[in-house]
């Protein structure tokens, strides 16, 4: 059982710069939270604090109902997986992974069984007499994975552990640490900048910006209803379309928006594209299934992305990216339609950023 | 393709007309640099009557190990060579452990006035040994410690320059590994000894080398401290060959080549490693 609770942390650096502003979060037990959000926007900062690694300005730092400001990282029984793996190159594996149960004084018999349990978990049983430089990169985030799972500890910390990886090995290193979360069910941190990571693995994520949190939720709950501008642009791919809009219709809910300016947003893969001259079968069923019109321009690229593509659709004001599956019938420089359900719109306020509780204007 | 084939030899040999001429250049300076070295050995293996006659004798005509047998007899010089090693080890060892230790602090620890401290001690290197050779012999002359080793190795346990070097070696160092071991319950000196000084063998060889060297080529401060046979140093006990016979230049030669047969083979034995520390940390990136 292991909770963490920050408390009004602040982390500002003697140079002035503050990497965290007022943050308070709750971690429970046995939670795989993620913290995602573009570069210095203090995810690591805030991973570090935990860790014992950096000392926070203010705030209170609990583990378990305990203040942990002050204990040294050695006593927090805490283990990090670095982005650069930090493996201790003139040891073999089977040293690396044995060093923290070493310095811990642990029984010689007991550490090579619990090295060996690890190894076996993370498929490294053929590699433990090889020294780090002798290993590809997906097997140097095994071992340093396997250091970190060694001792048992509370909490897991993972500072973009996949980072360094090519495209193909993280995919598979994802589905490990995901499948190392449900076996060893403990309170796993991680940090990303990649959404997809952070969707594919959190059971909840926390979206960072400018050393404040924009949203905290479930994943989809980030997709399907985000709390502001930021989230709705960080959270999805590619970014979600914003057009500026004056609301005008005064439905009775949006009845205080009116004549104010507001944000519209709308996921590319949530758009519907036809031409703008031809009126086809489907143009009619778009039109019948009660769409809202976006708006009219011409194809200025697209796209290839295998079964799928993108079309970037322009005019003189505004344009707007759209994923559907493969169209050969439109090409660049044609005048297409763009349209919408009204179930996919999102209303930001123009000048908070925030969302909107209304869904029609 | 071929064009770019045939292109390839023409290139080569163009880039040895410009290096041939740099080459001889290169011979020409370094027979310069080494000729008072090759010629003192020379004379070393030369009877004296070939030494002072009129013709220049740059080779022994009839070579002759008679000046290293009375340099040998003529003085103590096993004794010396021993006291130097003494000194010259232990002045090597204590700078590399108090050395790493200082650099471990100026590089991986957070205190105030880390760099204040720091310029402080780079500032020492200016100061010229000579200028304080007067209060430091009034020092350990008070503690009675003269005509001893400690006098000799004590005052040198450190060195400025020995930190600078470190530190810079450090300053590459990947600072994840410190932090990844603090989390695996590491102390400093547990991380120091299994982590940072086995990953520092460069930095520890170029600075072992470069402190034996001066260690044993120390002259002003044995030669105040030190006025017994006992104590003396080499370079001290060659100062002394002059005074026995000054008539013979080639035993005093003969002398000076069997001292400086440590220190060049301590150069050529580290010396890729000398080079590889020093430029390490100072130019990489």
């Amino acid at each position: 059982m292991t909770t963490i609770q920050l408390e009004h942390i602040k982390k500002q650096y003697p140079n002035g710069f503050t990497a965290i502003h007022d943050l308070s979060l709750e971690i429970q037990d046995q939670e795989f939270l993620v913290l995602v959000g573009p570069s210095g926007c203090g995810k690591t900062t805030l991973l570090r604090l935990i860790a014992g690694l950096e000392e926070a300005s203010s705030g209170l730092l609990k583990m378990d109902g305990r203040v942990m400001n002050n204990v040294e990282a050695r006593d927090r029984d805490i283990a990090m997986v670095f982005q650069n793996y930090a493996l201790y190159p003139h040891l073999t594996v089977f040293q690396n992974m044995a060093f923290s149960l070493r310095m811990r004084r642990v029984r010689k018999s007991l550490i090579r069984e619990q090295v060996e349990d690890a190894a076996e978990i993370l498929g490294l049983e053929n590699l433990l007499d090889r020294k780090p430089g002798e290993l590809s990169g997906g097997q140097r985030q095994r071992v340093a994975m396997g250091r970190a799972i060694v001792r048992h500890p509370k909490v897991f910390l993972m500072d973009e552990p996949l980072s360094n990886l090519d495209a193909k090995l993280r995919v598979e290193m994802r589905e490990e640490i995901s499948r190392l979360y449900r076996k060893l069910k403990t309170t796993f941190i991680y940090v990303t900048h990649d959404q997809i990571e952070a969707m594919t693995l959190g059971t909840r994520v926390v979206v960072m910006d400018h050393g404040d949190i924009r949203q905290s939720g479930a994943p989809q709950e980030l997709y399907e209803k985000p709390a502001n501008v930021f989230v709705a642009g960080f959270i999805g791919k590619p970014e979600m379309n914003f057009m500026p809009l004056e609301a005008s219709l005064a439905a009775s809910s949006a009845a205080a928006y009116t004549g104010r300016k507001i944000i519209l947003g709308v996921r590319p893969e949530h758009i519907h594209i036809t031409p703008a001259t031809s009126r086809t079968e489907q143009t009619e069923q778009v039109e019948q299934a009660e769409q809202v019109p976006l708006m009219r321009g011409h194809i200025k690229l697209k796209e290839m992305l295998g079964d799928d593509e993108l079309i970037y659709v322009g005019n003189d004001e505004q344009k707007c990216v759209v994923l559907t599956p493969s169209r050969e019938d439109l090409l660049p420089g044609e005048n297409v339609r763009l349209s919408t359900e009204r179930a996919n719109i999102h209303f930001f306020d123009e000048q908070t950023g925030e969302a909107l509780a209304c869904r029609s204007f | 393709m071929s064009q770019a084939k045939k292109n390839i030899p023409q290139l080569q040999k163009r880039k040895a007309r410009h290096s041939f001429p740099l080459l001889i250049l290169n011979l020409i300076c370094g027979l310069f640099m080494l000729f008072p070295l090759l010629y003192a050995v020379s004379i070393a293996f030369m009877p004296s009557s070939e030494l002072f006659n009129m013709d220049l004798n740059l080779l022994p005509k009839q070579p002759t190990l008679e000046n290293f047998a009375s340099a040998l007899s003529k003085m103590p010089l096993g004794r010396f060579i021993l006291n130097s090693f003494i000194v010259s080890l232990a002045i090597t060892g204590g700078q590399i452990i108090s050395c790493s230790l200082a650099a471990f602090a100026f590089s991986f620890l957070d205190f105030k006035g880390k760099d204040g401290l720091f310029m402080l001690i780079m500032a020492t290197m200016m100061i010229p040994g000579e200028a304080t050779i007067i209060s430091n012999y009034l020092t350990v002359s008070s503690w009675q410690w003269l005509e001893s080793y400690k006098v000799l190795i004590v005052p040198y346990l450190t060195s400025a320059m020995g930190i600078f070097l470190f530190r810079q070696f450090y300053q590459n160092f990947p600072i994840s590994l410190y932090e990844a071991a603090r989390m695996d319950g590491c102390s400093n000196l547990r991380f120091i000894v299994t982590i940072l000084l086995p990953l520092s063998k460069p930095a520890i060889g170029a600075m072992a080398v470069y402190t034996f060297i001066n260690a044993w080529n120390m002259f002003m401060w044995p030669l105040l401290v030190t006025s017994s046979e006992k104590m003396r140093t080499v370079q001290i006990g060659i100062s002394m060959l002059d005074s026995v016979d000054s008539k013979s230049l080639t035993m005093m030669i003969a002398g000076v080549v069997l001292i400086i047969l440590p220190s060049i083979s301590i150069f050529i034995l580290g010396q890729k490693q000398l080079i590889k520390g020093m430029f390490n940390g100072a130019v990489k990136g």
